[in-house]
């Protein structure tokens, strides 16, 4: 195949043979012109820029980058930081209630959907609008209706009912699940469109097999459907953890952080260190520890993706 | 007993009316699983509307009313003061020229940058499907893994990068920056749709003489039309919410709607005005939200396309 | 004896579009049915509703003389194997027949004896521990049939089971079904759009078009006295030849004014005076050369087109004026432009009212 190829080159070539430049080079020039712009950015910036971050994390740079090698001293100094510290715990707890619940939620939703219910497209629309929004824009929202004044409290607590507590911005133990019903509520909707798409490419006759078996419906769902959808979960959760990683717009519009340091997240301890405390060091070192997070979450994502295609042929 | 059977719709011998079950099972219109089917669906829409709800009454009331109404209380009567406010006058902390220039500033941001880089994404997925060299796949795989990279670790040196080429704080850091970062998912949507399209077309092209351009711009993009659509509607959905990118690259000049929003909410001095605030909020709103709902069924192709078959 | 399976005028619409319409009929016991016609007839409806995978709109449907029109497809004593053979791919081979019972809340010691015999009855023992990605088409298909074994069933109902496996296979596993119903004589329902399979296989053939069934006979009778033109032009390939013309008493005259004496013909009702007609022969009633002598017409024909097919030649040519396809043994020479002789033998073919089409 490869020599029906070179010979075809050298016929339209029609001058002499076409030597190792010629082939590197010339062979597809327009192709690799055009390419350009992507190659450019996967070498520089994903793979270059990435380098330079992880390298320059271990130098003390403050407010210019500089080649003072101190090894280790910025990872002890971040993870002395009861900030890092409070910014990873939340990164955690929020990341592993946000996984499972958008996950669950989502599945849930889907199955419902896929109950031939009337208005399906009205329902689907409601559902899937808030991820056309900003995080901004979600988080101001939210920040208004838990305004503990006059926000839903508020108007609760007037309506007679003294006892209502709705005060989760304010209150630094409950700060993460006001995090948490914003991060839902933009998120849910497109966790069930990509749940629906499973379900809906699961063969009818699957269904039917089932139903002839005397599978209960809610047992199919459980033990037929949900393990051949084994692609579109993992999809999911890897699409769902990195989003949750970069977590930053929605805790800056919603808490800036607080109240206190109570819902600090480690994108925004990079950004604060970086551009506004002067450490570059310090928001290096705490963007390779974000870098080695997403990567823990990747690599066996990776491994069964690559691990899967092998097998399969 | 081999009969002929029946040529038209009435039976050969009239049957025999049997006792017992006959016709569709009966089924009652009320069942306890669909009640609790729609009752769930119904409390969940109830939970994403809510927002919408509070956010649109808000900003049609008075500050009074705010005091002292409730905050699921219609307004007294439809009064977009608020409105013109946010547009034109709410302060951004130093300056309180409302949300327009931030407005504007996004328009001009999110135009170029929509159209360079689904210019740059076509013509990468076309040359991945089409015209294959050595390590192009290798390429294409590193880009959809450096999608995964969080924004923060290359933060800082871009803004190195984009210093020394001397567009730091201007418009075309900002343009390079969404670009750079629309590549991925933007190149994998393109190659997909690209392969899924005869390759005969191609080959047929080539056999004609075409080349890579020509090829490009009269067979390929005539036919990418639908992929462009969600392409589009991807980009300006995302570019126009995005903060972090403006806030870092923009400059102040030319910060963008959502980072004006944040500031003139959470960075205002003196007493906050709700009802201003949540106008602003969903004059943001408003551009991904028509785009969402005129878009409708292409929308959810994007989010689905580039989700299920990455 | 009771029929095992009973429709009685079943009617199945979705919404104002008719699938199924007053459907009758009566299989017995341990039948092999074949359901045939062409996609869009309505005969995979007609299984699904037999299934009780889709709810009727009107009419019964009896199984071993209960009334099983509102019943759960579970509780129908049915089994059923599919085109994509919907085997669970995530559970073993031994998981996916034992499934169903199991979660009917079977004894273990019940279950693993039926699953043996299911296992060994099919040959696929071997692969229980496999998963179905892991399985060959053909080993597929097996294990989906004996998912229905293990239900231990009276009625097997198949919905176009080899429809997705390659022509060798599909002829192998053809044989082994047969080989099964010799073996268990079950009741069997099948849903193909293959002739030959619904030739090969039943005992008794339905020809369905537009949800209603055209003709109910053993194949022989389906191929040799089709009941109207439909059914004639869908059995064999290559189809039946149709000339057109006018039959009035034995004399059947083409449109071109050629006379066809049909003497010989079985009329099968009353004959009318003279009427639109149409003449159907299929390709290996038509002879040539000596064999042709003793047909009650003859013609002269050149021959235009020859297809050798290894055993037999297909040969085109033109009677009447109409392009007539026969077939002979190859070891006869023919080539395009040879003038031979071709004989009908008229007794064989089928004559058709050319308003009513349906066989006179």
């Amino acid at each position: 195949m490869a020599d029906i190829a070179t010979q075809s080159d050298q016929v339209a070539g029609d001058s002499s043979r076409p030597g190792p430049f010629r082939r590197l080079f010339l062979h597809n020039l327009s192709a690799k012109i055009a390419a350009i712009p992507m190659v450019a950015t996967v070498l520089i910036i994903f793979v270059g820029c990435t380098i330079w971050t992880v390298y320059y994390s271990f130098t003390n740079s403050r407010l210019l980058p500089r080649n003072d090698f101190v090894g280790f001293d910025q990872y002890e100094r971040l993870f002395a930081t009861s900030r890092w510290n409070v910014s990873i715990t939340n990164l955690l707890l929020y990341g592993s209630m946000s996984l499972v619940l958008t996950l669950t939620l989502g599945f849930l939703l889907a199955v419902l959907m896929d109950q031939k219910v009337r208005f399906e497209s009205a329902f689907r629309t409601i559902m899937l609008y808030p991820f056309a929004l900003s995080f901004i824009v979600t988080g101001l929202v939210w920040q208004w209706i838990m305004n503990p004044t006059l926000g839903l409290q508020g108007t609760m607590r007037g309506l007679g009912w003294a006892g209502f507590t709705f005060d989760w911005i304010s209150n630094p133990r409950m700060v993460l699940f006001a995090l948490l019903i914003a991060g839902l509520w933009q998120g849910v909707g497109f966790c069930m469109i990509l749940m629906l798409a499973g379900l809906r490419g699961v063969d009818e006759e699957i269904w039917k097999a089932a139903r002839v078996d005397g599978i209960p419906t809610w047992r199919t769902y459980i033990s037929v459907v949900l393990p051949m959808m084994r692609g579109v979960l993992v999809t999911a959760v890897v699409i769902i953890g990195s989003g949750i990683v970069r977590l930053y717009d929605l805790v800056v519009a919603l808490t800036n952080g607080g109240p206190g340091i109570s819902s600090e997240v480690p994108a925004k301890y990079v950004y604060d260190y970086m551009f506004g405390g002067g450490n570059i060091g310090q928001g290096l070192a705490a963007s390779t520890m974000m870098l080695l997070t997403v990567l823990i979450i990747m690599v066996p994502w990776a491994y069964l993706e690559f691990g899967g295609k092998g097998r399969r042929s | 007993m081999s009969q002929t059977a029946t040529m038209s719709g009435a039976p050969a011998s009239a049957p025999v009316p049997e006792a017992g079950p006959r016709g569709p099972k009966p089924k009652p219109f009320f069942t306890p699983k669909r009640i609790i089917i729609y009752t769930t669906l119904v409390f969940f829409s109830l939970y994403f509307l809510f927002p919408l709800y509070i956010m649109v009454v808000t900003s049609m009331k008075t500050m009074p009313e705010i005091r002292f109404g409730n905050i699921f209380a219609l307004p007294s009567a439809l009064n977009f003061d608020a409105w013109g406010r946010a547009w034109t006058s709410a302060c951004t902390g130093l300056t309180c020229n409302g949300l327009s220039p931030g407005f504007w500033n996004s328009v001009k941001i999110t135009i170029p940058s929509t159209i360079v880089s689904i210019f740059i994404a076509a013509v990468n997925g076309y040359a991945l499907v089409n015209w294959r060299f050595k390590g192009s796949e290798i390429f294409f795989s590193i880009l959809i893994f450096g999608s995964f990279i969080p924004y923060q670790v290359m933060l800082y040196p871009l803004v190195m990068i984009t210093r020394e080429m001397g567009i730091f704080g201007t418009l075309p850091a900002v343009i390079l920056i969404h670009t750079i970062f629309g590549m991925p998912i933007l190149t994998l949507l393109f190659r997909n749709y690209f392969a899924s399209l005869p390759q005969e077309l191609f080959k047929a092209a080539r056999v004609d003489g075409a080349g890579f351009w020509r090829i490009f711009f009269e067979i390929m993009l005539p036919m990418s039309l639908p992929i462009f659509v969600v392409a589009l509607i991807l980009q300006v959905t995302g570019i126009w919410n995005d903060f972090l990118f403006g806030v870092v690259f923009a400059g102040t000049q030319n910060l963008p709607m959502t980072v004006q929003l944040n500031n003139i909410v959470n960075s205002a001095q003196g007493t906050p005005e709700y009802n201003v605030n949540m106008a602003a909020t969903v004059l943001t709103g408003l551009v991904p939200l028509i785009i969402y709902f005129v878009s409708g069924k292409l929308f959810v192709r994007g989010v689905a396309a580039g989700a299920v078959k990455g | 004896m009771q029929p095992s399976v009973s429709i009685k005028d079943l009617s199945l619409n979705f919404g104002s579009v008719k699938v199924l319409e007053h459907l009758n009929l009566d299989i017995a016991q341990g039948e092999f049915i074949v359901l045939l016609g062409p996609s869009g007839c309505g005969k995979s409806t007609l299984l699904n509703c037999i299934a009780g995978l889709l709810d009727v709109s009107d009419g019964q449907i009896f199984i071993n003389g209960k009334n099983v029109t509102w019943e759960e497809p579970k509780d129908r004593g049915i089994g059923m194997v599919f085109q994509s053979y919907a085997l669970y791919p995530q559970m073993s081979v031994e998981k996916n027949l034992s499934f169903g019972l199991r979660v009917a809340g079977m004894k273990r010691a019940e279950i693993d004896q039926r699953v043996k015999r299911a296992a060994e009855i099919l040959q696929i023992e071997p692969l229980l521990q496999r998963k179905p990605a892991n399985l060959s088409g053909g080993q597929r298909q097996r294990v989906a049939i004996g998912r229905a074994l293990v239900r231990d069933v009276d009625v097997f109902l198949f919905d176009e089971p080899l429809s997705n496996l390659d022509a060798k296979l599909r002829s192998d596993l053809r044989v082994e079904i047969k080989r099964l119903h010799a073996r268990l004589k079950n009741t069997m329902i099948y849903v193909t759009h293959d002739q030959i399979e619904a030739l090969t296989l039943a005992d008794r053939i339905a020809i369905m078009k537009n949800g209603v069934i055209q003709q109910l006979a053993d194949p022989h009778t389906i191929y040799n006295k089709p009941v109207n033109l439909y059914v004639a032009g869908f059995i064999g390939s290559p189809s039946m030849n149709f000339i057109n013309g006018t039959l009035d008493g034995e004399i059947f005259t083409a449109e071109d004014g050629t006379r066809i004496p049909v003497g010989a013909y079985e009329f099968g009702g009353a004959r009318t005076g003279a009427a639109k007609a149409v003449l159907g022969v299929r390709p290996e009633h038509i002879f040539i050369g000596e064999a042709a002598e003793g047909m009650p017409f003859k013609a002269d024909a050149e021959i235009e087109i020859v297809e050798p097919m290894g055993s037999e030649t297909l040969a085109w040519t033109k009677v009447a004026g109409i392009p007539v396809t026969f077939r002979c043994s190859s070891d006869i020479p023919l080539a395009a432009g040879d003038k031979v002789v071709v004989g009908f033998d008229i007794a064989r073919g089928s004559l058709f009212d050319a308003e009513s089409e349906s066989r006179l």
